[in-house]
């Protein structure tokens, strides 16, 4: 590599290095939905009794006001089902809007440790909070961590 | 001539998200609801507590114990104070309260400690099997757990349900919701929101 070649590398390295953040902070952020969608899929229950183990609904869920905060579950199997904190029967909903920022546990049959946790973060409002809220929800991704849910209108 | 009719569409459509949001419930919203499993246990007012009782009425249903220290005592503090944010409305919303320690809550037990919060409240106790019954059909999770010594607590659900005046489970309310919140769904589940 040339002295030339050298110098736009770093121009280019540089341009990134300051580039990237300044997208995370400043560019307006879109989930595309509010809804965090969780389904239990038809012949969830036959799968189960057959003994595959079908995990659906993470231990810890992690929502955002005003981006996605909005918990929607939904039974489209045939036999009524615990889903996360409630009994749904077949073919229902259930719609949880998330109001105000904290954390919400409840009682949950499905996992081992007895209890579900919804994490409501408030709105990232400033430049910082928008960095911080994608660099969280980076890690989180990668660490599988927390779960967002799976985009409307898509079966698992 | 045409400013009247345009002053009405402006004002009406200016209005519209204000009355959507007014009629939107706060809590978690079932679809489609469906109807409420009857209870048929002790009730603390002296007879068998069915929810065909309280038809035309919006029933606020939850489930915990006397001897709750923490969940229940704020539930139902939060849900007198609805009570008495409805004004008149009040008499067309029942609270009942299902314990899920027969072991203690006797009928009698239950209705002094309701009455503490609001003598409109009612209670339904019964055997481990009934209320065990009652629970599978609603979904709630109680365990019992030992506390120091002799002593033990239940874990469980904390959240309420909201049946509406033709007996359907309609929503679900988590704990933590303000009494504010509980008024606005009553009034909405009356048809008055």
């Amino acid at each position: 590599m040339n002295h030339t070649s050298a110098r736009r590398f770093g121009v280019i390295a540089c341009a990134l290095a300051l580039g990237m953040p300044a997208w995370a902070a400043l560019a307006p952020l879109d989930l595309g939905s509010r809804a965090a969608l969780f389904e239990i899929p038809h012949g969830t229950w036959a799968r189960r009794m057959a003994g595959d183990p079908v995990e659906i609904l993470p231990e810890r869920i992690r929502l955002t006001l005003g981006l996605q905060d909005l918990l929607e579950l939904r039974n489209l199997d045939e036999v009524p089902q615990m889903f996360g904190p409630t009994l749904m029967m077949p073919g229902q909903s259930f719609r949880l809007p998330f109001a105000k920022a904290g954390i919400y546990d409840f009682a949950c049959t499905a996992h081992a440790s007895g209890q579900m946790r919804i994490i409501v973060d408030p709105y990232p409002a400033t430049p910082w909070a928008r960095l911080a809220w994608r660099a969280r929800n980076g890690l989180d991704r990668l660490t599988g961590r927390a779960t967002r849910g799976i985009p409307q209108g898509v079966n698992e | 001539m045409l400013r009247m009719p345009l002053l009405a569409c402006c004002l009406l459509f200016a209005l519209a998200p204000c009355a959507a949001s007014g009629s939107t419930l706060i809590a978690g919203v079932f679809d489609p609801p469906r109807a409420a499993p009857e209870l048929g246990l002790e009730g603390t007012h002296g007879r068998t507590l069915d929810l065909a009782e309280y038809r035309g009425k919006v029933v606020i249903l939850g489930f915990g114990f006397t001897s709750c220290s923490d969940v229940c005592p704020v539930t139902l503090a939060v849900l007198a104070q609805a009570r008495k944010q409805l004004g008149p409305l009040a008499d067309q919303v029942q609270v009942v309260y299902v314990t899920v320690d027969p072991a203690t809550d006797t009928a009698e037990r239950m209705r002094e400690y309701l009455a503490l919060f609001d003598p409109g409240f009612v209670g339904g106790t019964g055997s481990e099997e009934a209320l065990k019954a009652v629970r599978k059909e609603y979904g709630i999770v109680a365990n019992r757990q030992a506390k120091d010594g002799s002593d033990y607590t239940y874990a469980h659900s904390s959240y309420v349900f909201l049946i509406d005046p033709q007996g359907m489970v309609r929503a679900l309310m988590p704990y933590g919701h303000s009494a504010d919140d509980f008024a606005h769904d009553a009034r909405v589940l009356l048809g008055e929101g």
